[in-house]
């Protein structure tokens, strides 16, 4: 007789879980954990069964003027670090991301419904990467000299900008976070961060897990509504930057009070990433091809909640049939479910809003004229899934015009067209607001070079799609945003530049 | 502000609300004094009309307003108007909170946009 294997990890709080699980979340501040001054608390959300699981600070304004006092005390001390020493913290961070992986990547799962094959493989793996790729990059770092003559020197440093706001979405919730705390704190920054109303949680166990390594108030996280804390951060007068990813209006406000504020902000607010597929992909049957069917099949990743979801497929009329037969028979072997299954591929949307969203979205579609080729509907599911948010892997075929092409739906929603000639796939590619993503799959280099350059996009992902290696700039064109992240330019992005003019002239300028 | 004279012009009645959300969109405003709405776009909670108080986020020369609910003025960008085919909007409101930085949020509801 065998012995069936479940592989599926026990959920967060039972006895065989990785992740331990008490019933109420404070938040994080000066390095302890503080109560909400409001003394309110809200239910958290698993997606994959719709169940309250625990419960966390639903914090007010004053909560935030705590975490900047914490911040505001620490910053001096910490900016005043060499980077050997901040550097040292980074490393420290990552190895005890790394350690706690399982933990990390379950608990992130079970919040926020992505597959645990995924957290594990990619997101807590990528998270501790960003801490050390900043931890390498600040002890790397130089200023520059600049010589104005043979006895002027202008001497740039860059210096902390102080405490910053951080706010967080809710689709990659300990990734997101890793992007932006470790440049800041490389740089020599305090941070308050606001993580994503729907996942508060997973969040404060990377806290329970890091909170010993980071010196009191340079991490400070705090939980609420981002109509009242995440207004009461973005506009306080005691940070120094603001860094919001979202949508389009609050990437505005955010904007607007930085302008009042007179300090620096970062938006990173979405796309409709083209995904473009010439002819000669099919020019063999290899290992390429199969690639660039799983390059389709990736706007699936992560159930699509990604601003660079690969929404919009390209694909050169020739091979369109056969291209998409084999895509579609891919798309059909995604296994749903619940996703601390280690063989589950797409799990449930991060919340019933969402879901909601996406299912109109394809009645929009349906209503304009596209073709349901695959998915459309939620699954049928077991009965203890069934209060999940899922929603099948779906592709529709229509034309660039449609609504569904040109809005970010952020789900498992797959919008694909045709094109006859690269001259159309460029055009079609650009006809967005949007400018996030892109990719471009064909053997031929030059068109790849070609293509990539004309795209209107900040990443142009050539032969590939949704790698983020901490080494590679990311930000948007046009309205998906202002600012980038990632990449070691971010130290500049989270600092200011000192020029210290000398001069060595020992004689006066001889004006007065 | 008016539209610049490229832009998409509303049809009378661009936008209305259900009685739900009015009722809400009243609650808000005896909370939280006047209030505009805008829609929004792009990614997380992107495709939800977002609710704030009266000149948090002051309407540009780019913002078309397509009508009141509630007694609230409404706005789109226009390129985005256009882009989505110049609907018309029904607001409704549904339970579970706002993502972002809607008002409603406070009040474990939030705000859709439907284009019937």
């Amino acid at each position: 007789m065998s012995v069936i294997q479940s592989t599926a990890y026990d959920a967060p709080g039972a006895s065989g879980s990785p992740v331990a699980l008490r019933e109420r979340y404070d938040n994080f501040i000066g390095g302890e954990w503080i109560p909400p001054t409001t003394g309110e608390y809200r239910g958290n959300v698993t997606p994959s069964t719709g169940e309250v699981f625990c419960e966390v600070a639903h914090s007010g304004a004053q909560d935030i003027e705590l975490a900047l006092d914490a911040a505001h005390a620490a910053k001096e001390e910490w900016g005043q670090r060499s980077p050997a020493e901040r550097a040292a913290v980074l490393n420290a961070v990552a190895d005890a991301i790394d350690e706690n992986a399982e933990m990390l990547a379950v608990a992130e799962s079970y919040e926020n419904g992505k597959p645990v094959r995924e957290t594990l493989a990619a997101d807590i793996p990528l998270a501790a990467d960003h801490f050390r790729y900043f931890a390498g990059a600040v002890r790397a770092d130089e200023g520059r000299i600049s010589e104005i003559d043979d006895q002027t020197y202008a001497y740039h440093f860059q210096e902390p900008l102080g405490v910053v706001g951080q706010i967080i979405p809710f689709n990659f919730p300990l990734l997101m976070a890793a992007w932006k705390i470790a440049p800041a704190l490389a740089a020599g920054n305090c941070t308050v961060l606001k993580p994503a109303s729907p996942t508060p949680w997973s969040i404060l166990k990377l806290a329970e897990v890091i909170g010993g390594i980071v010196p009191p108030g340079v991490l400070n996280i705090v939980n609420g509504s981002g109509a009242e804390i995440g207004k009461a951060l973005a506009s306080n007068k005691r940070i120094a930057k603001v860094s919001f990813t979202g949508e389009t209006v609050t990437g505005r406000l955010i904007m607007s009070y930085a302008a009042q504020n007179l300090i620096p902000s970062t938006t990173e607010l979405g796309g409709k990433s083209p995904n473009i597929f010439f002819e000669d992909v099919m020019a063999a049957d290899d290992a390429f091809l199969d690639k660039a069917i799983e390059g389709l099949v990736l706007y699936a990743f992560n159930k699509g909640e990604v601003c660079t979801c690969p929404s919009r497929a390209l694909i050169h009329e020739s091979i369109y049939d056969e291209f998409m037969e084999r895509c579609l028979e891919r798309i059909a072997a995604i296994k749903q479910g619940d996703p601390l299954d280690r063989e589950t591929m797409i799990g449930p949307q991060v919340s019933a809003a969402q879901l909601e969203k996406i299912e109109s979205y394809v009645k929009i579609g349906r209503d304009e004229g596209a073709e349901v080729l695959i998915g459309g509907e939620r699954p049928g599911l077991n009965e203890r899934l069934a209060g999940g948010y899922y929603f099948e892997p779906t592709v529709l075929k229509g034309h660039n015009k449609m609504r569904v092409f040109q809005e970010e739906i952020f789900g498992p929603v797959l919008a694909v067209t045709t094109f006859k000639d690269e001259a159309e796939a460029l055009e079609i590619a650009n006809d967005t607001l949007y400018g996030l993503g892109a990719g471009v799959w064909t053997r031929d280099g030059s068109r790849a070079f070609r293509m990539g350059r004309a795209i209107k996009a900040g990443r142009v992902w050539t032969n590939c799609f949704h790698q983020y290696p901490a080494h590679a700039a990311f930000g948007g064109y046009k309205s998906s945003g202002v600012g980038r992240e990632n990449h070691r330019m971010m130290l500049e992005h989270y600092s200011q530049t000192k020029c210290l003019l000398v001069s060595y002239d020992p004689n006066p300028m001889g004006f007065f | 502000m008016d539209p610049p004279a490229h832009a998409a012009q509303p049809t009378e009645a661009a936008v209305a609300a259900t009685p739900a959300a009015i009722e809400m969109i009243h609650r808000l405003e005896t909370a939280h004094g006047p209030l505009t709405f805008f829609q929004s776009g792009g990614c997380c909670d992107g495709t939800s009309p977002i609710c704030l108080k009266a000149g948090e986020l002051p309407a540009g020369p780019h913002d078309v307003r397509l009508g009141d609910i509630g007694g609230a003025p409404f706005y789109i960008d226009s390129d985005q108007y256009e882009r989505w085919g110049t609907p018309r909007f029904l607001i409704d409101v549904l339970s579970g909170a706002a993502e972002g930085f809607s008002l409603e949020g406070l009040e474990g509801v939030h705000f859709v946009s439907r284009t019937p």
